[in-house]
């Protein structure tokens, strides 16, 4: 047996698991369109492969990867582009973006997929590629390009692939779901993974409030070839960070500003792992997932197996939504989830779970109380911050002390706000505060350059100028020389004729006004002319 | 159709200002229904007159600060100053000296800095310790406890709150004044007179017991962290032995002593645990109640007061930011050298 350690802080929210029946997998069927943000992941947008009009297939690419940290976006099914235009995606500031909208044909051709049995008589580069090429992106939440993550893996010793399947927010069971029906993918899946990083462990972490999951994960483990180790640990949230399940399973600790990679580790969702062995053993890209419809405003709550791109108002029937309860509509769980202001926006990548909550389930908070500094923050926080002083160091926008409190290692989970007795909304307040600091860094970093051009400008200027001083002084030096030699030449004289030598029309005036060679003449040092120099 | 567009997370503990407010109010009661027993009913009637007079004070505040009165009156946190300041002062005070104290505590100790959550000092510690230099003689008038004499009735009591010149009362030494006082007792000699009772004075032992009990029960509730208490309690207990100097005429007091008499249990749980006031982590607030208790054995010892827990908190109230400054936390991954 595995040990397993403890994480600071952590809450116990009401799990309500149950709601959603985990381990039973529902068809999401086919809705009338598809509406396929470009942008589904952590990076920059995919670029468009198809016009508007055109007929495509499923598993074609719609979408080409733009760089490296980008994913490709295919067609889930057959049917025809019928726009490629703004519309609202899944993001807490209700954004639109750029989206290819697929009117489906209900035939659901496919392009011939290109299966790859033999995978391990590849190189793990060749496997990458199909990876990427496949557009998988991080299922667990986050949405970081899945090649890029083992790619940055390639720099470091990998001996441990962590599974997390954790899945720690309350109400989501996508991931308990995808262990009961597919826990044999989940291992070819992490198999894979490991083989591409060359790491000696896999560890499936599963939490123990997911007993069904966990012993469908052993039964498959068990048939593994590889060392596969499933450990089970106490339900808390937020146990599921990636960085608190590396520190239950192993005791260590990721240092703040570094990656997994750097204690040998990578860490994937399940989700993620079927996805590559889907990718890999069957050639088919990432066009479906599964996502969990609950909440009690839902008469027909459970898991449904569904297209990229199908509009939440599409499941929301099939789950039986009754609006009249219900005022919110949450992308994700009750404690990280973030509000969605219309049922039209598409499932993504990242979409594991729509709740649907009624107002009683969880009612609209009450307006803020004032901070006491109870601590009952600090006692929850998984991080070890000290949530009270950075709520009051971001009300007064002192950056510095955020900093010097380590505000850039809250990941954001909310149990601070959970058991605030002022019903502060914390998290608000930290991301605020990070986007403030970064618009200083960014407008820092701006300020820096422009002022480092303006200094080599200045420089620059300077260089010239002290060039054609010495050039000057040069000329000088050597008109006086002349003079020297010419003895007994009357300067008077000298400069009658030079002046009347410039009266010729064939000397064109203005190069010599500019010319610095004029400058000896009209120096008075050297011709004593009434006029007054300069 | 439109949805409601709220920020994470989207749920919340059952927890709100308010219940941990009427939690400590609750947690009071041994205390306060000790201090009836022993001294009869002063307190209570300190508590229900200094607590209107709190309510109607917080209200007009509000109301001139342009705040919604009936929102934040519903928190209860005036209750709790008022209350924590009115257990401190001796029963049978006149009114005036409860409505400086109240006034000075709602205005001073916390309006003037912004109101709840804003204030830098406990703000039941401003009233008393303004009302203890201010009026030294009727903040050490203590009623002998039952057993000593007879306790004042409900009449009496009104008598001495409303008709202050007219009524005579029964007042002797508390245990830490006769401590105070020793100049040749030996302290066995000292404690088997009758005021010490059986282990730190007679009454006194009881009513620290009950507000122990009321504190150890807020504990249980979460409303603090052991931190703070414990702190203080072993730093004045290691302190006491110390001093104790065999049971000698100058010896400063056995542990139990300072542990069971005065203010200590009452400052232990319900004074210094005052969160807006203290250090915030739980290193900090070690720090702080450890000082704590170790000033208020040198102020009782050395002091000229009849007690020092007030000024000890409010001493550590100023050192709270600093000693927040060189107690945070470490860090998830800031273990070891940095990055």
């Amino acid at each position: 047996m595995r040990r397993i350690y403890d994480i600071h802080g952590g809450i116990h929210p009401p799990e309500r698991k149950a709601l959603s029946q985990p381990g039973q997998l529902r068809p999401a069927g086919m809705p009338a369109q598809l509406v396929l943000p470009l942008s589904q992941h952590i990076g920059k947008p995919a670029e468009v492969l198809v016009e508007v009009g055109e007929r495509v297939l499923g598993g074609q690419p719609l979408a080409q990867a733009d760089g490296l940290v980008s994913v490709p976006v295919h067609a889930p099914t057959s049917g025809t582009v019928i726009a490629i235009e703004a519309r609202s995606v899944p993001h807490p500031s209700g954004l639109t973006n750029q989206c290819i909208v697929i009117d489906c044909d209900g035939q659901d051709a496919w392009l011939p997929l290109a299966p790859l049995v033999e995978w391990q008589q590849q190189s793990p580069d060749a496997l990458v590629e199909r990876v990427r090429a496949a557009g998988i992106a991080g299922m667990g939440g986050a949405g970081f390009p899945t090649a890029v993550k083992l790619l940055a893996s390639d720099k470091h010793k990998i001996d441990t692939l962590i599974i997390n399947g954790t899945e720690c927010e309350p109400y989501i069971t996508a991931d308990d779901t995808l262990m009961q029906v597919a826990a044999d993918k989940i291992i070819e899946g992490a198999e894979i993974l490991a083989f591409i990083v060359g790491a000696e462990q896999i560890l499936i972490g599963v939490e123990d409030n997911k007993p069904d999951a966990l012993s469908a994960i052993q039964t498959a483990a068990a048939k593994s070839k590889r060392a596969v180790e499933v450990a089970s640990f106490p339900t808390k949230y937020p146990s599921g960070g990636e960085k608190q399940l590396i520190e239950i399973l192993t005791g260590q600790q990721v240092p703040s500003g570094r990656i997994p990679a750097d204690l040998g580790l990578l860490c994937q969702n399940p989700g993620t792992a079927v996805a590559v062995r889907d990718a890999i053993i069957e050639g088919r890209p990432l066009t479906r997932r599964i996502v969990t419809l609950t909440g009690e405003a839902l008469s027909a709550p459970g898991n449904f197996d569904v297209m990229l791109g199908t509009p939440i108002a599409h499941l929301l029937t099939l789950a039986g939504f009754q609006p009249e309860h219900n005022r919110r509509l949450i992308h994700g769980g009750p404690m990280m989830g973030f509000a969605l202001d219309n049922a039209e926006i598409p499932i993504v990548k990242t979409s594991n779970c729509i709740l649907v909550p009624t107002e009683q389930e969880l009612p609209t908070p009450p307006p803020a109380q004032a901070c006491i500094r109870c601590g009952l923050c600090a006692e929850a926080c998984p991080a070890s911050l000290l949530p009270q002083q950075l709520y009051w160091f971001a009300r007064a926008k002192d950056q510095d002390a955020l900093e010097a409190h380590n505000l850039f290692d809250c990941i954001e989970c909310g149990a601070c706000a959970w058991v605030c007795p002022s019903n502060i909304p914390l998290v608000q307040y930290y991301r605020a505060g990070k986007a403030s600091i970064i618009d200083t860094r960014q407008e820092k970093a701006r300020s820096d350059r422009l002022r480092e051009r303006f200094e080599a400008r200045q420089e620059r200027i300077a260089r010239e100028a002290e060039e054609r001083e010495a050039k000057r002084a040069a000329r000088k030096a050597a008109a006086e020389q002349k003079v020297a030699a010419g003895g007994s030449e009357d300067p008077v004289q000298a400069a009658i004729a030079r002046a009347k030598a410039r009266k010729q029309p064939t000397e064109p005036m203005a190069d010599q006004s500019t010319d610095p060679a004029v400058a000896p003449v009209t120096d008075p040092a050297t011709t004593p002319s009434k006029e007054p120099a300069e | 159709m439109a949805f409601l567009r709220i920020t994470s997370p989207h749920g919340h503990a059952a927890n709100s200002v308010t219940t941990v407010m009427q939690t400590v109010l609750l947690a009071t009661l041994p205390g306060v229904f000790a201090l009836t027993w022993f001294f009869g009913p002063g307190t209570l009637l300190n508590i229900a007159f200094g607590g209107l007079l709190a309510l109607l004070l917080e209200f007009t505040v509000l109301k001139l600060r342009g705040r919604d009165a009936r929102y934040y009156l519903n928190d209860f946190s005036v209750l709790v100053t008022s209350t924590l300041l009115c257990i401190a002062l001796p029963p049978y005070a006149p009114w005036w000296l409860i409505v400086v104290g109240v006034a000075t505590s709602v205005l001073l100790g916390k309006h003037v800095f912004g109101g709840l959550g804003y204030n830098p000092f406990n703000p039941a510690m401003v009233g008393y310790v303004v009302l203890l230099i201010s009026f030294p003689l009727q903040m050490s008038s203590w009623t002998a406890p039952r057993g000593l004499a007879e306790v004042p009735g409900v009449l009496d009591a009104l008598q001495a709150m409303f008709l202050p010149n007219s009524y005579d009362a029964v007042t002797m030494a508390t245990p830490l004044d006769a401590l105070r006082q020793n100049k040749g007792l030996l302290m066995a000699d000292l404690q088997s007179q009758p005021p010490f009772g059986h282990l730190a004075g007679l009454g006194w032992e009881t009513v620290n017991l009950a507000f122990a009990a009321g504190g150890i029960w807020l504990l249980y509730k979460r409303i603090f962290t052991w931190h703070a208490p414990v702190a203080m309690l072993a730093a004045m207990t290691l302190a006491a032995l110390i001093g104790f100097d065999g049971g000698s005429s100058s010896s400063g007091g056995s542990p139990v002593v300072h542990l069971l008499s005065g203010g200590t249990m009452f400052g232990a749980f319900f004074i210094i645990t005052d969160p807006v006031s203290s250090a915030v982590s739980n290193r900090g607030r070690l720090v702080f109640g450890a000082l704590i208790g170790l000033l208020i054995y040198i102020i009782r010892v050395n002091g000229n007061y009849p007690d020092a827990v007030a000024f000890a908190v409010l001493i550590l109230n100023f050192a709270a930011p600093f000693i927040d400054h060189y107690t945070q936390p470490t860090t998830y991954g800031h273990r070891g050298p940095k990055a």
